[in-house]
């Protein structure tokens, strides 16, 4: 960070007489930072030369709490990492410690796993879209996406009994099956979604102002973004075809059949282009599982106490932000010894000063917005 | 209405200082929008499509200058709480705060070393929320039981 | 788990040379040809080819993590996740883990190195910008210190923290650093 004090003067410049380098500090409660970030920007007039993010206004000891307690009390702690697309921590979490037991999981309970991961998927994308777009400057959009929103959260109260943090799933499967009634109003979900995806569309992507606002904005080339670390959607827009359900998959994600959209240039639109995609393949994987959902059990057995064998194993997932891992390390008792959160948003917001340098601090907004990050899991 | 009541033709309304004022008060409560975890999301739920905050009068301003009201929405660090009385403090009077969600309310499942245990360790708390996170019907409900807060209050006192 | 077993065929498929050997040894032998006597221990959990383990001397970590970015049997050019576990019991107590992953092959290493308490790590910034504020979140909580890295200062905490609390030794509750009680809101002019 740089000294905020001494620094808010900072000599005149010898070319341009009478202007003087300035400091602002976005957040850590601007409207429009996502939650609790802080960006500290250097300008010089309206082109950002520095820029340094403030983070941990969120950090809530995740980790720590996670050596403290059991394997199973742990899963309400990773809906409230990404918040917003609760059972996706669940899953990375439930795979993660059943490869450190090694069980075998029933396929109906993988199948409906990759079902309501999908549907997270679609409610982040949905509440990215509509802060990315109200940040814009675009009303409509927002009241739009979230009338969706709240249908994908009506199915996960149909099935798991809340909106938000919804505590999937359990180690092993699923708690119980999902009801006939959450089946029914996923399809009528998934038939009904693609068409408003092209609402969404009409609105935003032939807009001459969403153009000119995201077009050639907080471009990074493939070779920077793999070399940040950046995963999921940002990587994806610099045209790195890497989706993990692709490449490691978990879950029912074998069997099924999407395509992983890339974009070429690397900016802002792009990523927007991913996201839009990504949704309309989400809803394929929703109609598919839907299809072939098998008939059976959705738990295997689980004895009362579990203690895995000493190890330490890493699994990760494609959450909607990107790469969400866990790294555990076992000492052989009821309780993880070291509980590692792979955070896409942190790694992919370290890369947010490559982007917004040489830009202008109007761009700083679209660029946060485009990175798509959600602080619970960012600071944890 | 005491004893003017009905003395005058229809289009006149009586209303003594104190009712009139809380009335007001009431009806046009400005949250700034104090977000810091899941309770934000379902905070931008209520002000969204389906719960439509408007209906109260509450509409969510991004500037405590021109808020009544500080919804905390989410879980309060240590790191987090200066500044949040910082935003608290540049809030004008009459102001009154809503703790949103039982992070905010005592510390919620986060008892740990970062974590404030309730945000009115800061600032003072006229309405608890529970849940975790809660709906945006207890958020309703919890501005209502500020509205009838607000309603109690008297502003004219008498010459001691 | 059958995605296990799809993943563990995909690799193995990859690299023929792990099919009998222990996961990672053909990347063992690569890294011993070049640096030799820089890898001192080799394992993987219950023999997974994506839970291979190499556990790197401290000092040759940069030149061992430029040799599998940019060997073409390697190509390791995504720094996955940087952290670190503590062993107190240990000689060298800090564990500081590096998990790559390789688009090329689609295989993923897990490399370690282990430190004293107070030894410096050398930062592999120059080799994956991504690990900046992995490393500053490892020095953050653990407080381990990296040498050579470009910005090294708390990312989480408040800069006057004090102390590391994901050591075995921190309490959960903490330390008091920050306890507000009800009266300290006359601190605060009330």
């Amino acid at each position: 960070m740089f000294e905020v004090e001494s620094s808010t003067r900072i000599e005149r410049s010898s070319v341009m007489p009478g202007t003087e380098e300035l400091i602002i500090n976005m957040g850590p409660q601007h409207p429009s930072t996502h939650g609790v970030l802080r960006v500290i920007l250097r300008l010089d007039g309206e082109t950002v030369t520095d820029c340094d993010c403030d983070i941990g206004f969120l950090h809530r000891g995740t980790e720590k709490i996670g050596e403290n307690i059991t394997y199973t009390m742990f899963i309400p702690y990773t809906d409230r990492l990404d918040y917003i697309a609760a059972p996706s921590s669940n899953l990375a979490w439930v795979t993660a410690v059943e490869k450190l037991f090694g069980w075998e999981i029933p396929m109906r309970a993988h199948y409906i796993r990759s079902l309501v991961a999908e549907f997270s998927r679609i409610s982040s994308h949905l509440l990215w879209l509509a802060t990315h777009a109200l940040d814009i400057g675009a009303m409509t959009v927002f009241l739009w996406c979230f009338r969706e929103r709240e249908m994908v959260l009506d199915l996960f109260e149909t099935a798991f009994g809340a909106r938000l943090t919804v505590n999937a799933f359990r180690l092993g499967g699923l708690f119980q099956d999902v009801p006939q009634k959450f089946l029914d109003l996923s399809q009528e979900f998934a038939d009904l979604f693609p068409g408003r995806i092209g609402d969404y569309e009409t609105l935003l992507t032939d807009n001459r102002i969403w153009l000119q606002r995201t077009r050639g904005i907080g471009v990074i080339s493939a070779d920077d973004a793999i070399d940040l670390s950046l995963t999921g959607p940002v990587l994806r827009g610099s045209g790195v075809r890497w989706d993990i359900r692709r490449a490691e998959p978990y879950a029912a994600y074998p069997y099924l059949d999407f395509v992983v959209p890339v974009g070429e240039n690397g900016d802002v639109y792009d990523r927007y282009l991913v996201r839009i995609e990504e949704m309309r393949q989400s809803t394929r994987i929703i109609q598919q599982c839907l299809a072939q959902l098998p008939k059976g059990p959705v738990s295997c057995k689980v004895p009362r106490t579990i203690k895995p064998p000493a190890g330490e194993v890493y699994h990760s997932i494609e959450n909607p932000k990107g790469e969400f891992g866990f790294y555990l390390v076992s000492d052989g008792s009821e309780t993880p010894y070291r509980v590692r959160i792979r955070p896409p948003s942190f790694v992919n917001l370290g890369g947010l000063k490559k982007l917004v340098l040489g830009g202008l601090v109007a761009d700083v907004v679209a660029i946060i917005g485009s990175i798509d990050i959600v602080l619970g899991e960012c600071d944890r | 209405m005491g004893i003017v009541e009905g003395k005058f033709s229809d289009n006149f309304v009586t209303a003594r200082i104190d009712s009139l004022v809380a009335w007001a008060r009431k009806s046009a409560l400005w949250p700034m929008t104090f977000g810091l975890a899941c309770c934000a999301i379902e905070m931008m739920a209520s002000g969204a499509s389906r719960y439509d905050f408007d209906r109260f009068g509450v509409i969510f301003r991004a500037t405590p200058r021109q808020s009544d009201v500080m919804i905390v929405a989410g879980t309060v660090t240590h790191k987090m709480g200066q500044a949040l009385r910082r935003v608290y403090d540049q809030m004008p009077e009459p102001r009154w705060v809503i703790a949103m969600g039982n992070c905010a309310t005592c510390g919620g499942p986060y008892a740990n070393y970062a974590v404030m245990q309730g945000v009115d360790e800061v600032v003072p708390v006229d309405v608890y929320v529970p849940g975790c996170p809660p709906r945006p019907e207890s958020l309703m409900w919890g501005v209502m039981q500020l509205q009838k807060k607000i309603e109690q209050e008297r502003y004219i006192r008498r010459k001691a | 788990m059958p995605d296990e077993a799809q993943s563990n065929g995909q690799e193995e498929g990859s690299a023929p040379a792990a099919a009998q050997a222990p996961p990672a040894q053909d990347l063992r032998e690569l890294v011993e040809r070049e640096y030799a006597g820089t890898i001192l221990e080799q394992s993987a959990y219950k023999d997974m080819a994506d839970e291979a383990t190499l556990v790197v001397r401290l000092d040759a970590l940069p030149q061992v993590g430029s040799l599998l970015r940019d060997h073409p049997s390697a190509r390791f050019r995504l720094l996955s996740d940087l952290t670190a576990a503590h062993f107190p019991a240990e000689e060298r107590p800090f564990h500081v883990v590096y998990h790559l992953y390789s688009f090329d092959h689609n295989r993923r290493l897990r490399l370690k190195v282990k430190a004293h308490e107070g030894e410096q790590v050398p930062s592999v910034v120059s080799v994956w910008s991504g690990a900046n504020w992995m490393e500053r979140e490892v020095f953050d909580l653990f407080g381990v210190s990296f040498k050579g890295h470009p910005d090294l200062r708390r990312i989480l905490l408040p800069e006057d923290w004090g102390s590391h609390p994901l050591r075995k030794d921190y309490p959960l509750e903490g330390r008091g650093e920050r306890v507000y009680t009800k009266p300290r809101r006359k601190e605060y002019g009330e």
